[in-house]
């Protein structure tokens, strides 16, 4: 057997942008239009980009390899042609042994089914036998937690049941090569570590693991090997560490820019106190710095910070003008520097800052800038969410008389 | 064409079970269950008898039980190529997020549509062979004719069903017209009345491959004759180059599935 799981040799894909004729009722008109105007038409003719653009790497058996990028950097359109779901126009795709894809968790569950029929279902969807999932029936549904439900109808699952039984039956593949794409951001948190712990087996057990993920985190705990996609193309590929950095570094100047007026933002900084880049711990205090710059004059012009975390979820944002500091004004050429003081009380992960141009009264945005940076944040409790509360346990014992439990006060969360 | 059978032989577990969810999925939904695999033949062939009696008024000529029996014995096909048809063509638009999500030979899709009509037939025709001795039919040799046209049937079916689902795919409003063509088709086959009523223009409804099954399944049921051979190898014919054709354009156009839909 060769010693490579997967080979892409100078993958290209043509996408085409902007109409696409998806009735026949479109179609002729079209076809009529292009006959009667042939010049006028070619020089409109639909743009077309290559979302991939002269892929080749190995993977080698056994390793783990993690795909980062920005949005729309062709992560996801990878992935569709390392699991055959997409054809290359150009290049050729080599894969030894069985690959299983998990692109979405879940696909093909239907809401009507109870879960154990989904999981037959999924299951052969997936590329098992039926007598295969009969075997790891039972591990799976053990897995996900659901022994009482399993003869309910999904459709009748929270969200999160329905994610852990998909996981669960995509972990129980046994492949040569497993594909995830960013399913790990499903279920609670200590189904997600256990998902992960899953991963860790699977890639033990000598399994390849190709991981897609805006999860920088988990894709720093967890592979060995990053391969940063921008654009198309491959822009970095080495230990996961280096990769991720140079993706923290690239993420000001990639941002993806919207709107083009007379004022701009030409760099966006968020520093520790302490001198600290990209990396801080919880409860550090940091400054975000935003300098723009007007080509024409400008009137009042605020200021807009947002912080998103991994899973784009907005856990904060604020601006000059709420915080009651008057907008600026600039003439042509002129540029403002404007800081914020922020206390970072936020839980461990990557999380993104967007920066926004914005007129107040005219409800008007000049620039708008996301991701402008990224950074990671770490913590040295065990803790998840988005904000870091810094728990302490104050108290936790056995009472030595019993109470009746109606005494509990009503409404006590159990988490 | 070879490759795509052995792949469909290859994966006939997942075949089986996305017929069995499409089985499982209308029997549970509909309060009616086994009733609704009845329903549809047993309102063709009531449309059927009121043409009947229509024509019977106009004509002169009594209606025998034979009739009727020939109507229910048509009603079944057509109702079973219908609604695999109708099934059939939606069936990679409205699966799209398995066919932009997971691998696999897509032509499962069209054909599980054709396999589950299949199955609301085979709930229906123990009902039939309950009503057709009332109609005065008695088994005949002749009726071991039967599996073969059914095969040709299914074979014209499923390949335009395969054919239509990957157009589609590409051309949404496909749907429109073929729930428009499926409606008024019904005028132009033999199903409510029989071919020979056009006279010497017989041959030219029989040019429908539908209608020598249909008329074969008649003779060979109801009147105990061999059906007409030649009309037979026809529709055969035509059937297989279809399903051929049918496969080898869904083959060329799977690549931009994902893409498309």
């Amino acid at each position: 057997m060769s010693e490579y799981a997967l080979r892409m040799n100078h993958v290209f894909k043509r996408f085409r942008r902007g109409d696409q004729h998806d009735s026949l009722r479109d179609l002729i008109p079209s076809l009529v239009k292009r006959a009667v105007r042939k010049d006028r038409e070619r020089a409109l003719a639909p743009h077309e980009f290559w979302v991939l653009n002269d892929i080749s790497f190995d993977v080698r058996r056994g390793e783990t390899l993690g795909i980062i990028g920005h949005n729309g950097a062709g992560k996801s359109t990878m992935l569709k042609h390392l699991s055959g779901i997409m054809v290359p126009t150009r290049g050729t795709i080599d894969v030894t042994g069985r690959l299983s894809a998990l692109i979405e968790v879940g696909a093909g569950f239907h809401p009507d089914l109870t879960g154990r029929e989904n999981v037959f279902l999924n299951g052969v969807i997936l590329g098992m036998t039926r007598s295969e999932v009969k075997r790891k029936f039972d591990e799976i549904v053990d897995f996900a937690g659901l022994e009482e439900f399993i003869d309910t109808p999904v459709k009748r699952y929270s969200s999160g049941m329905f994610a852990r039984l998909g996981f669960s039956v995509a972990a129980h593949l046994e492949p040569d090569i497993l594909v995830i794409d960013e399913v790990l951001s499903v279920g609670d948190f200590a189904f997600q570590r256990k998902g992960i712990e899953k991963m860790r087996a699977i890639a033990k057990s000598g399994a390849t693991v190709i991981f897609v993920s805006h999860n920088l985190q988990a894709v720093a705990e967890f592979c060995d090997r990053g391969i940063l996609l921008e654009r198309g193309s491959i822009v970095a590929d080495g230990p996961t560490d280096q990769v991720i950095r140079r993706y923290l570094d690239t993420a000001i100047s990639h941002g993806e820019r919207t709107v083009r007026g007379p004022v701009r933002i030409v760099a966006t900084s968020i520093t520790g106190t302490g001198g600290e880049i990209g990396r801080f711990s919880a409860g550090n205090k940091a400054r975000i710095k935003v300098l723009l710059e007007a080509s024409a004059s400008a009137e009042k012009v605020a200021v807009v910070i947002q912080l998103f975390d991994a899973a784009f979820y907005d856990v904060f944002n604020t601006s000059s003008e709420r915080l009651t500091h008057s907008p600026v004004c600039l003439d042509a050429g002129q540029r403002a520097e404007c800081e914020f003081e922020v206390d970072l009380h936020l839980g461990a992960g990557t999380y993104y800052l967007g920066v926004y141009l914005y007129r107040y009264d005219m409800e008007r945005e000049y620039d708008h800038i996301f991701p402008a940076t990224s950074f990671v944040m770490t913590t040295d409790r065990d803790t998840h969410g988005a904000a870091n509360l810094y728990p302490v346990v104050t108290r936790f014992e056995a009472l030595s008389e019993t109470r009746p439990a109606t005494l509990l006060a009503p409404g006590r969360s159990q988490g | 064409m070879i490759d795509a059978l052995r792949e469909l032989i290859r994966n006939r577990e997942l075949l089986y079970m996305i017929t069995w969810r499409e089985i499982r999925i209308r029997y549970k939904q509909s309060v009616m269950g086994l009733l609704w695999a009845v329903l549809m033949p047993i309102i063709i062939t009531s449309a059927g008898v009121v043409v009947r009696v229509a024509a019977s008024r106009v004509s002169g000529q009594p209606i025998t039980g034979a009739d009727i029996g020939g109507i229910g014995v048509k009603a079944l096909p057509w109702a079973f190529f219908v609604s695999a048809l109708r099934f059939g063509t939606t069936s990679l638009t409205g699966n799209s997020s398995l066919v932009t999500k997971i691998k696999f030979p897509r032509l499962i899709f069209p054909l599980s549509s054709v396999l589950t009509s299949l199955f609301d037939m085979g709930i229906a025709v123990p009902v039939l062979l309950i009503v057709l001795p009332f109609a005065g039919v008695r088994p005949a040799l002749t009726m071991l004719w039967v599996p073969l046209l059914l095969l040709i049937l299914v074979i014209f079916t499923a390949g335009l069903c395969i054919a239509f689902s990957a157009a589609n795919l590409f051309f949404r409003d496909i749907k429109y017209i073929v729930e428009v063509v499926l409606t008024f088709a019904i005028f132009f086959t033999p199903v409510l009345y029989d071919a020979a009523v056009a006279g010497k223009w017989s041959s030219i409804l029989m040019l429908n491959p539908l209608a020598p099954i249909l008329e074969g399944l008649n003779s060979s049921v109801i009147l105990g004759r061999q059906p007409d051979l030649r009309w037979i190898t026809y529709s055969a014919c035509v059937s297989v180059l279809l399903f051929w054709s049918g496969i080898v354009f869904f083959r060329r156009l799977e690549p931009r599935f994902a893409e498309s839909v």
